[in-house]
């Protein structure tokens, strides 16, 4: 697609929507939001630098092949959920690690933050495959 | 207004069903994304609903407070959401090849080829 | 650990599948040690440990009663050693039998299924668990049977039998689970301490006729014996292992195992007895009129079934005795005698006994080994045979003068058979010359000799030496009746009627052999009678016919025609369910509509309406959009942000490749008649509004609290997290999502294949 403007605008909105998503994923477990917005909007950014600018730059802009963000998604998720019965729990329960941060309230990791990063990596990877392949292959 | 919704959701399902009943397969896709626009629809509102109050726990507190919209069909929704999207991609990349091989989108010469190609194995 | 021992096959098959790859000449070499390291261990359990039988039992699906027991007495132990040693032979046989075929790794596969599933038939202590055997030494007889997959003799040989004995396995689990309800345990160790309960039980007999539905089709008893000499197109090494030594005796293991739970009546003793009887006659006229080596073998062991079929039906301590000893007998030379006919057609090129003749000169191994094994199934003295027969005329001399006739007449028929074998084929000419010249034949590869010649010797050494197994006898028929017995083995009893009446059908048979040619016209003329296997035939001809009939009017290859009819039905069957329960009632409390929200469900009709009408399809593309996102609004009206975030974000995608694709697609057309769409439009409105009053129902039927309470309530405590359906979509129901993210990645790999790998290809057109 041949827009002036929509090439202007995605070339400074895509850093922009790609750090919203990253914001979208980190308090989606507090607030709405999470794995599956956060890979979708990051997808969708990518998309509309797509649509400007061709899938082979987009391509170039990820850099890493979307099967690769599908496979290493898919891979986390899996991890995240082997890890508990390593400590002798079900699959894919929880397993916490409280980190206190001073005066502050405490943060606490656990496997289900990378079970959504997994998440993430797949949405964002599948999301972008289709709009890839659908715009170099149709 | 559930029965508003209700309403509505009939409506979409009416003319999701419509549309897969038609002979053209790109019909039929825009049949697909209806149907799982009401399906997400109908898990949605049968569970009740609540105007405002997402289930998200306020910061002061460690339970949900009442009333709150219920969060396990919206989850549930969420995944189909999603899923349904996969779906009509591969769908839509299907009737692509479809007709790219065929030459035509209607369902009834897609039969005649596919029984003919049988014949000749 | 010892349950080890039986599954070790299972991983043997597994392990054959690459080692044939590996080492084709070698495998069999190879896989044969197995087998080999069973018997030696079944047999020191069996020469030390049937006082005190090893058992075990792990839990494995408690619901179905069913668990991981496993009993090596006497009688599970007999079994194990004659599977586990002769199908050492068997597995040293087919490597010279079948040596270079193509499909070597997948016939160890099977063959190595069936020897671990028959091991657990026979060592199994849950009734349960034996099913599960027994069904998988059906399956895996069906492909050792079908193994010549390209001839279509084969395959329905293998169909047969698999339905003959897959539906009398179906039979035999209901009669399993009938003993198991009356019973209250599956177990079978104790089951032998409730056998009253059965026998007393009204469901005695259903239970009983069921089970033995099992055991005879398993066992090939009239009128189920057609399969058994159809089968025989299987390679040779199965024949003789499957469908004469072992398989073919899981029906009679059955019986055995079943004696001191469900024996003893007067329906145990008629039913079996009668059966059994007329399976040794009908199995003995249908050997003497055979020409294929092979079908001779094949009648002869379904008569030799029929009688320890019989034996069991009386079921008292001598029966039982002529039984095990005659199972035993006829293991190592009916095992034996199907291998030297396999090595006859092997060199020779044909298994039928008019071709052949003259061939001792050129195999003289083969042909005292067929000697020594048929003197043995005619029951000269001193062969194991020869025991047999004594013990079998023994009991018999005190029963009916009818089964006495079948019995006398089944063991004169095997002498003939006895005498063809090891005759015809090997010392005479032969009676016709056939159009294509005999090879050149020379002996058979020490592989193939080997089995025949070691069981053909025990049976003669087991028969000089008989009282040395007196004791494994005895321990065997304590553990089939289930209470310790006194039993003595001897060669010799003296010039007694059983040995008179021995003496006698040897030289009736004899004699009658000189007869068999002109007694085969006869013979022949008597066998194109319809039998039972007509019924079969017929049946199997009726299913295929109305299976035709019903798929051609359902699967009709109209995609809208499934449609109506899965939708017609959804809609017919919940408002019809709707109506009769009267289940209409709307909730109590309603939220009060406002203008905005109308205004979005206004827009999502009218667009939908749009759609179907719509001639463009961008027109259409535009107004399934604005239902996307009316919707999305709508998620985020009533408390659903989340989703009204993912809704906009996929709706937005969505639009934008349906926009791409539908550039290069058709336009719109309307393909249906007018008559079609009406009809379409009614289905249509009544989906809608069957939908319309469901979700209204559903509202106002609340029966049970919503379980989403406890996501509310620990959403924060366990899951750290204070937005609820992030919480329960990546912890609480976490596997929920990983499929979900798989099914995701599938659909992914799905337009890759479909778009990306035809491109590269640069095929533009179907084709192959």
């Amino acid at each position: 697609m041949n827009s002036f403007i929509l090439r202007v605008t995605i070339r400074y909105l895509l850093p922009l929507l790609l750090l919203f998503s990253i914001y979208t994923f980190l308090r989606g477990h507090n607030e709405p939001g999470g794995g599956f917005a956060a890979g979708l909007i990051a997808a969708a950014s990518l998309s509309l630098y797509t649509i400007a600018y061709g899938a082979k730059r987009a391509r170039q802009v990820l850099s890493i092949d979307p099967r690769f963000l599908i496979g290493s998604g898919l891979l986390l998720a899996l991890i995240s959920g082997l890890i508990p019965i390593l400590m002798g729990k079900p699959f894919l329960s929880g397993v916490w690690l409280k980190i206190p941060i001073p005066r502050n309230t405490p943060f606490d990791i656990g496997t289900p933050f990378f079970f959504d990063l997994g998440v993430f990596f797949v949405v964002a990877g599948v999301t972008l495959m289709f709009v890839f392949i659908f715009e170099e292959e149709i | 207004m559930e029965i508003i919704l209700a309403i509505m959701i009939g409506g979409l399902y009416a003319a999701a069903v419509y549309m897969i009943l038609r002979r053209s397969l790109v019909k039929i896709l825009i049949g697909i994304v209806l149907l799982s626009q009401a399906t997400n629809m109908l898990i949605f509102v049968s569970s009740g609903i609540t105007r405002g109050n997402s289930p998200v726990i306020k910061a002061e507190e460690t339970v949900l407070s009442q009333p709150h919209a219920d969060p396990l069909p919206q989850a549930l929704v969420l995944t189909a959401i999603v899923i349904s999207f996969g779906l009509t991609a591969f769908a839509l990349a299907l009737t692509y090849r479809a007709y790219k091989s065929v030459k035509t989108d209607d369902l009834d010469k897609l039969r005649s080829a596919a029984m003919g190609g049988e014949e000749n194995v | 650990m010892t349950s080890l021992v039986v599954f070790a096959g299972f991983f043997a098959a597994l392990f054959a599948l690459w080692l044939t790859k590996k080492w084709r000449t070698r495998a069999g070499l190879i896989l044969s040690v197995l087998p080999f390291l069973q018997v030696v261990f079944f047999l020191y359990l069996l020469f030390t440990k049937t006082a005190e039988p090893v058992r075990m039992n792990l839990p494995w699906g408690d619901i179905i009663g069913l668990s991981l027991a496993f009993n090596f007495d006497g009688l599970g132990l007999l079994f194990a050693v004659l599977i586990s040693g002769i199908g050492f032979f068997v597995c040293l046989y087919a490597s010279g039998y079948l040596k270079g075929h193509q499909d070597l790794g997948r016939f160890y596969f099977w063959l190595f299924i069936f020897m671990a599933s028959m091991l657990g038939v026979v060592l199994s202590d849950n009734l349960i668990l034996l099913f599960i055997f027994w069904e998988l030494t059906s399956l895996s007889s069906f492909f050792l049977i079908g193994f010549k997959h390209d001839e279509q003799r084969s395959r329905d040989a293998a169909l047969q039998a698999l339905l003959v004995t897959g539906l009398g396995g179906l039979a035999m689990l209901a009669g399993f689970v009938l003993i198991g309800e009356i019973s209250g345990t599956y177990v079978i160790s104790e089951l032998f301490h409730s056998g009253h309960l059965l026998r007393e039980s009204t469901l005695y007999l259903p239970a009983l006729i069921l089970v033995l539905a099992g055991a005879f089709t398993k066992s090939a008893q009239f009128p189920f014996h057609f399969w058994l000499p159809n089968a025989m197109e299987a390679p040779t090494p199965v024949s003789a292992y499957l469908h004469s030594a072992t398989m073919v005796k899981a029906g009679v293991y059955l019986l055995a195992r079943l004696l001191p739970i469900m024996g003893g009546t007067a329906e145990w003793q008629n039913i079996i007895v009668v059966v059994g009887a007329i399976t040794t006659v009908i199995g003995a006229i249908l050997a003497l009129g055979q020409t294929d080596l092979k079908r001779l073998l094949a009648y002869s062991t379904v008569s030799a079934l029929g009688t320890m079929t019989m034996l069991l039906g009386y079921g008292d301590t001598l029966a039982v005795k002529a039984c095990i000893i005659f199972i035993t007998a006829h293991a190592f030379y009916k095992g034996a005698l199907f291998m030297i006919a396999g090595s006859i057609d092997h060199e020779a090129g044909t298994r039928d006994i008019r071709f052949l003749g003259g061939l001792a000169k050129k195999m003289p191994v083969t042909a005292v080994t067929a000697a020594v094994a048929a003197l043995s199934m005619a029951g000269v003295i001193p062969f194991f045979g020869f025991v047999a027969k004594e013990v079998l005329y023994e009991r018999v001399l005190q029963a009916n003068l009818w089964v006495l006739a079948a019995v006398v007449f089944a063991a004169f028929a095997n002498v003939i058979v006895a005498i063809l074998i090891c005759i015809n084929p090997f010392w005479r000419r032969p009676v016709e010359i056939s159009d294509s010249p005999l090879k050149t034949i020379h002996e058979a590869p020490v592989a193939m000799l080997t089995g025949p010649i070691v069981l053909a010797f025990i049976g003669l050494m087991v028969g000089v030496f008989a009282s040395g197994s007196g004791e494994i006898i005895k321990a065997v028929v304590s553990a089939t009746v289930q209470q310790s017995v006194n039993i003595k083995l001897a060669l010799w009893h003296g010039l007694t009627p059983p040995f008179i009446l021995s003496l006698l059908t040897l030289i009736a048979g004899f004699g009658v052999y000189f007869l068999i040619p002109y007694l085969r016209i006869l013979l022949q003329k008597l066998y194109r009678l319809p039998g039972p296997e007509k019924i079969y035939q017929l049946s199997w001809q009726f299913t295929l016919r109305f299976a035709s009939i019903i798929i051609d009017k359902l699967q009709n290859g109209y995609l809208r025609y499934y449609l109506s009819t899965i939708i017609i039905s959804v809609i017919g069957g919940a408002g019809l369910t709707l109506l009769l329960k009267g289940g209409l009632q709307l909730p109590e409390q309603l939220l009060a509509p406002r203008f905005y929200e109308i205004g979005l469900v206004l827009i999502v009709l009218i667009a939908a309406f749009y759609a179907t009408i719509a001639k463009s399809r961008l027109a259409a593309v535009a107004s399934m959009g604005a239902i996307g996102f009316s919707i999305s609004i709508l998620y985020l009206l009533f408390g659903a942000p989340d989703l009204s975030m993912t809704q906009f974000l996929i709706e937005s995608l969505t639009v934008i490749l349906f926009v791409v694709a539908f550039y290069h697609m058709p336009r719109f057309a309307d393909f249906s008649s007018p008559h079609a769409r009406v009809r379409d439009v009614f289905i249509a409105l009544f989906t809608g509004a069957l939908m319309t009053v469901l979700v209204m129902s559903s509202l106002g039927n609340r029966i049970f609290p919503p379980i989403s309470q406890y996501y509310a309530e620990n959403a924060y405590l366990l899951g750290h997290g204070r937005n609820v359906v992030n919480v329960i979509l990546i912890d609480f129901r976490g596997i929920d999502t990983l499929g979900e993210i798989t099914v995701l990645s599938i659909a992914a790999l799905g337009v890759f294949a479909l778009l990306k790998y035809r491109n590269r290809k640069g095929s533009k057109e179907i084709s192959k």
